[in-house]
């Protein structure tokens, strides 16, 4: 693996993989009565966020701290950031205190990437801009293993498995989200078969060479999917009419009860959350069995242990001061 | 210590024990656990990867055979507890598998192929810990090399006194194809 973790593209098959497995190991903590392993004793996590979030923070902090590392939280509200300080002068600042690993959400897209030339520990990324969400799509990757492939492997569950064969749809607002970049990169890393589904608009320019298909009409998308994964319509984002009106895109590209109705049989509904119930997804059907939007929380702080340990765990990766 | 973790069958080296002493073994060990536990009452034989599990099996199946006893086997992984993590890039997890019932007032048999600087085992206990609390536990180990650099010993042995500078494989056939344990010169792989 490399030392920093800022694109789904950056992970080889054989790196998701091991952090899926990892994961996979690490989830029988929750049943134990320890929940806490003292593997990143002494060593120090930055949460570096200068965008709101609640679960990737939180979770992000479990983690590290499930792992027995030292957590700093450093949101940008309330910090030097309102003073004017840059990015960089606050990384120094982080390097200076021995951060280990710093993990940033940062509102412009590139900045995980910038981070990692600046700093020695590895850097995670957190959600930078309309770039990428790593951990949110190997979350994702990791619940969909759990949910769909368990039943076809052996004893060993679904240790080792990738998700080939499996049919993903990802609906709505692609423009906008890092977390469908991320998961067409590694979802089709794992053998997914992966196609957007979309108005014109929500979908970037570029889409053309990203390794998925795409399509303008769900309807015909859900009979074939084993996935349907519901993009939040990121409204603080647009700065421009993508859609006539909330109801209209509702109208098509929403996932109410018929439409999940058309899913087959064994398909389950993710969301990465939050959710605007009642835009691009019904109440009922984020409540209804099918939905995996709590496990995927859950599912959250297993595999972001999985990704801190296999970063932080083993050996330091030499210093060599430039990304990547 | 485990041994290497990719033995090649066939390499340089010498066969100390074949398959039948490994049986023999084997054999005396699960009587000798039955003698120390009286009977094998509320005992529980957790292997720790890779090696180790199957010989866990092989012990809780020889059990069975001589006392017609049902002794839950399972499997304890010690990677996050071991204290050579940063001397290495990241491992893989081995699996953790307790059987049902826990640890809880059980007799823990830890059971692994070699025991040799204590310090995989000083793992296992402090994995062990988290998990709940044991009334005893115990070590069996198929080859005893010596050189230990912790307080540790082990209840069961196979045994085989080695040269620090030699190198061992256990090798068993659920993982390697084949029952044996060789002997060679040089630094572990």
């Amino acid at each position: 693996m490399k030392r920093h973790l800022i694109s789904a593209a950056d992970l080889t098959r054989g790196d998701a993989l091991l952090i899926l497995d990892t994961a996979e190991e690490l989830a029988h903590l929750a049943d134990r009565p320890i929940k806490k392993l003292p593997t990143l004793r002494g060593r120090t996590v930055v949460n570096l966020f200068y965008e709101d979030s609640t679960r990737t923070r939180i979770s992000f902090e479990a983690a590290a701290k499930r792992l027995s590392a030292d957590v700093i939280n450093f949101s940008a509200k309330g910090s030097s950031v309102g003073k004017g300080e840059s990015l960089k002068d606050t990384a120094l600042t982080l390097e200076a205190m021995g951060a280990d690993a710093v993990v940033i959400r940062h509102g412009a897209s590139g900045a995980a990437h910038r981070l990692a030339g600046w700093v020695r520990g590895s850097v995670l990324n957190a959600g930078d801009g309309t770039h990428e969400h790593p951990t949110q799509a190997l979350l994702d990757a990791f619940t969909i293993r759990r949910r769909l492939m368990a039943r076809r492997a052996s004893t060993a569950g679904a240790r080792g498995a990738g998700l080939d064969g499996l049919r993903v749809t990802i609906v709505g607002d692609v423009l906008h989200s890092r977390v469908a970049r991320s998961n067409v990169l590694l979802l089709s890393t794992l053998g997914a078969e992966v196609t957007l589904a979309a108005p014109p608009t929500l979908l970037p320019l570029a889409v053309g060479s990203w390794p998925c298909a795409v399509s303008y009409d769900l309807d015909s998308e859900l009979p074939k999917s084993d996935v349907v994964m519901m993009l939040r319509v990121q409204q603080e984002r647009m700065t421009a009419a993508y859609f006539p009106s909330v109801r209209e895109y509702s109208r098509r590209y929403g996932l109410d009860a018929a439409r999940m109705a058309r899913l087959p049989g064994h398909a389950i509904v993710m969301h990465p959350g939050p959710m605007n119930r009642g835009v691009e997804i019904a109440a009922e059907v984020a409540d209804s069995v099918r939905s995996t939007i709590v496990e995927q929380v859950a599912n959250g702080v297993t595999t972001r242990m999985a990704v801190l340990y296999l970063l932080l765990g083993g050996t330091e990766f030499p210093a060599t001061g430039v990304a990547q | 210590m485990c041994a290497a973790s990719n033995p090649v069958a066939g390499r340089d080296g010498l066969a100390v024990l074949d398959a039948e002493e490994i049986r023999r073994a084997l054999t005396r060990i699960a009587h000798e656990i039955l003698e120390r536990t009286h009977g094998g009452d509320g005992v529980i034989l957790l292997g720790i990867p890779t090696r180790g599990v199957p010989l866990a099996r092989r012990l809780a199946a020889r059990i069975g055979e001589f006392e017609g006893l049902d002794v839950p086997c399972g499997s304890l992984d010690v990677t996050m507890h071991r204290d050579d993590l940063r001397l290495h890039p990241a491992r893989a997890l081995g699996r953790t598998d307790l059987p049902p019932g826990g640890v809880d007032g059980k007799t823990v048999v830890l059971v692994d192929d070699v025991l040799y600087s204590g310090r995989t085992v000083r793992a296992g206990l402090d994995a062990l810990n988290d998990l709940g609390r044991p009334r005893a536990v115990q070590l069996a180990v198929l080859v005893d090399r010596g050189h230990r650099e912790l307080p540790i010993r082990a209840d069961y042995v196979g045994n085989l006194p080695t040269s620090q500078r030699e190198v061992v494989h256990v090798l068993l056939t659920e993982v390697d194809g084949q029952d044996s344990v060789m002997i060679g010169e040089g630094r572990r792989p």
